[in-house]
C-alpha cells in the first residue's frame, strides 16, 4: 500500500470522528487529529482500533502514542502492515 | 423566603405518543401503546407484551453532533436525551451555549444501563478482546451516563446529579429539582428520567411472575390498573423530562408556564411494619403523601385529582387504601383517580417523569385522562371509594391541584403536588 492508498482509507477512519468533513477532504501529513481536525483525544482510542480492523494490523501503546497527525497515523500504519508482510514472507 | 417553582417545558418519549403534541393527543383518547413483541415468545416469556415507543434512532441526529451519534448504543440514554432536549426546546431556549449554563442543573434518573448494549461488552471481554471495546462504553455503562449526555449537550453548569430510586425515580428526581430551585441553589433544574427495559431486565420481572400473562393475544388490553381481572404490570419503557424555573426567572424571560410545583416529599418505609424489599409499608406511603401536602400546604380536600402508582398488581387496592387514609377522605368524597400505566404499562424509573408530564398537561388543559380496561372495577376499591372517582372516558374538568406518587421496590416512595398557576 503506497502512502496516497493509506491516507484514502485514513480518511474513512476518520469520518465518524470529526464534524469538519471539508478540512478532512484536504488533510495532508501536517493536519493534527486534535488541534485540526477537532477529534476528541478520547476518541483516538477509536480511531486505532478502526484502522487496526481496516488494515488488518495490532497498533500497539508505543506505536499509539505517534498517531498525532495524518503523517505519523500513515507511518505507524505503513510501517505495521510492512512487519505483517515481513512475517508473512 | 423560599422560591415558587413552575413548570415551563415538557418532553416525553412514551409508548403511546412521542413529543408532547402526540403524547396529548393519545392521553386524551385513551391510546394504548402496548404491543406484542414476537422476540418475547421466542425467549419463552410468559408476558411477551411491552410499552414501547416507535423510537426512530436515526432522529437523535436533531439532537446530537453525528460524532457523538455514532457509537452511541444506550436506548434509555437515547430516550433521556430526546426527552430532556425536547422539554429544553418546549421552555423556549437555544441548546447551543459556549459559557456553562451555570444557574441551570440537571437531575435525571434512571435504573441500570442498557444490558443488551452492554452484552457486547461482555462477550469481547469474555473473548480475551477487551482492547477492542473502545473509548464509547464507559460513558454508556455508567449510571450517571444519561445526565452526562444531557448536561453536556446543553452546557449545564449547576448540580448534575443522577438519582435512582426504582419505580419512584422519576417523581423523586423532579422533587429534587423543585427543592434545589425553592431552597435557592439553582434557578433552573432540568429534571426527568429514563428507562429502557431491555430483554435481560424483562425476563427477571417475567421471573418474579408480577407481569400480565393473561392478554398476550390482547395486548392493548393487558394493562388493567384496579380491574379485578388485573393480572400483572405490562413492562414499559420512555423517557419523561421537565423544565422547572425559579417563577421570577421564568417571568423575566417571558417564559410559558406550565403549571406550578407546590411541593412533595420523599421517604422510605424502612422495609418495616410490612414493608418488604417489593411491598410498601403503608404507613410510610401515608407519611410521604401527608408530609407533601403539608410542604405545599395544601389542604386534602383541595385535591382534584389523584395520579395514582398503580401498576395493575394486587397492590393497587391498598394503595387506593392508604390514600384514603392520608387524605382522609373515601366513598363519594375522594379525588378522581387515574392511572396511565392503563395505556403505557409500567415505565419504571420513567414511571414517574412520563406520569409527571401527563400530569401537568393535564392540568394545563383542564381535563382528566381515562384509566382504560377498567370494565371491571376491583370490588376491593369500590368498596372505598366511589365508583365515579374511576373515569373511564376523559373528562373535561376544572383541575387545580393534582398528586403524582409512585412507589418503589426497596419501599420507597415519592409524592409530587402540582397546581394550575395563578
Amino acid at each position: 500500500m503506497t502512502r496516497a492508498e493509506i491516507l484514502n482509507e485514513l480518511k474513512k477512519v476518520f469520518a465518524p470522528y470529526t464534524t469538519n468533513k471539508e478540512l478532512l477532504n484536504s488533510i495532508n501529513d501536517d493536519t493534527d487529529l486534535i488541534r485540526d481536525l477537532k477529534i476528541n483525544s478520547a476518541n483516538l482510542v477509536d480511531i486505532i482500533i478502526d484502522a487496526e480492523t481496516k488494515y488488518n494490523i495490532e497498533i500497539d501503546f508505543d506505536a499509539a502514542d505517534k498517531m498525532i497527525n495524518v503523517g505519523s497515523c500513515i507511518d505507524v500504519i505503513s510501517e505495521k502492515i510492512n512487519q505483517k508482510n515481513v512475517e508473512y514472507r | 423566603m423560599t422560591k415558587r417553582v413552575v413548570v415551563t417545558g415538557l418532553g416525553v418519549v412514551s409508548p403511546n405518543g412521542i413529543g408532547v403534541p402526540s403524547f396529548l393527543h393519545a392521553i386524551k383518547n385513551g391510546i394504548s401503546g402496548i404491543k406484542f413483541m414476537p422476540r418475547y415468545e421466542e425467549l419463552n416469556f410468559s408476558c411477551r407484551l411491552a410499552g414501547m415507543p416507535d423510537f426512530e434512532w436515526v432522529k437523535l441526529i436533531n439532537y446530537i453532533s453525528e460524532v457523538t451519534l455514532h457509537g452511541l448504543k444506550g436506548t434509555n440514554i437515547a430516550y433521556g436525551l430526546a426527552a430532556a432536549l425536547d422539554a429544553w426546546a418546549d421552555s423556549g431556549m437555544d441548546y447551543e451555549t459556549d459559557e456553562p449554563r451555570w444557574e441551570t442543573g440537571c437531575v435525571f434518573g434512571n435504573s441500570i444501563a442498557d444490558t443488551e448494549a452492554m452484552k457486547n461488552v461482555i462477550i469481547r471481554v469474555d473473548n480475551k478482546e477487551a482492547k477492542k471495546l473502545g473509548s464509547r462504553v464507559v460513558e454508556q455503562a455508567m449510571n450517571s451516563g444519561v445526565t452526562s449526555y444531557i448536561a453536556g449537550r446543553l452546557g449545564l453548569g449547576n448540580k448534575v446529579i443522577t438519582n435512582s430510586a426504582a419505580c419512584a425515580t422519576g417523581s423523586q428526581a423532579i422533587l429534587m429539582g423543585y427543592e434545589y430551585i425553592k431552597h435557592g441553589y439553582a434557578k433552573r433544574m432540568l429534571t426527568g428520567s429514563a428507562e429502557h427495559v431491555d430483554t435481560y431486565v424483562y425476563g427477571a420481572f417475567d421471573s418474579m411472575r408480577v407481569l400480565s400473562w393473561k392478554f398476550n393475544d390482547h395486548p392493548e388490553q393487558a394493562s388493567r390498573p384496579m380491574s379485578s381481572s388485573a393480572g400483572g404490570f405490562v413492562p414499559g419503557s420512555g423517557a419523561g423530562a421537565l423544565v422547572l424555573e425559579e417563577l421570577d426567572f421564568a417571568l423575566a424571560r417571558n417564559a410559558k408556564i406550565y403549571a406550578e410545583v407546590l411541593g412533595g416529599s420523599s421517604n422510605s418505609g424502612g422495609q418495616r411494619q410490612g414493608g418488604t424489599m417489593t411491598a410498601a409499608n403503608s404507613t410510610g406511603v401515608i407519611r410521604c403523601i401527608q408530609q407533601a401536602l403539608a410542604s405545599s400546604r395544601v389542604d386534602s380536600q383541595q385535591i382534584d385529582l389523584i395520579s395514582g402508582h398503580l401498576t395493575a398488581t394486587n397492590a393497587d387496592s391498598k394503595e387506593i387504601q392508604n390514600w384514603s387514609d392520608a387524605l382522609k377522605r373515601a366513598g363519594d368524597d375522594f379525588p378522581l383517580i387515574n392511572s396511565l400505566k392503563s395505556m403505557i404499562g409500567h415505565c419504571l424509573s420513567a414511571a414517574g417523569s412520563i406520569e409527571s408530564v401527563a400530569a401537568v398537561l393535564q392540568i394545563a388543559h383542564q381535563f382528566v385522562h381515562p384509566n382504560i380496561n377498567l370494565e371491571d372495577p376491583n370490588p376491593e376499591i369500590t368498596n372505598k371509594i366511589g365508583i365515579d372517582c374511576l373515569p373511564v372516558d376523559m373528562i373535561k374538568k376544572e383541575i387545580n391541584i393534582v398528586a403524582k406518587a409512585n412507589f418503589g421496590f426497596g419501599d420507597v416512595n415519592s409524592c409530587l403536588i402540582f397546581s394550575k398557576y395563578n
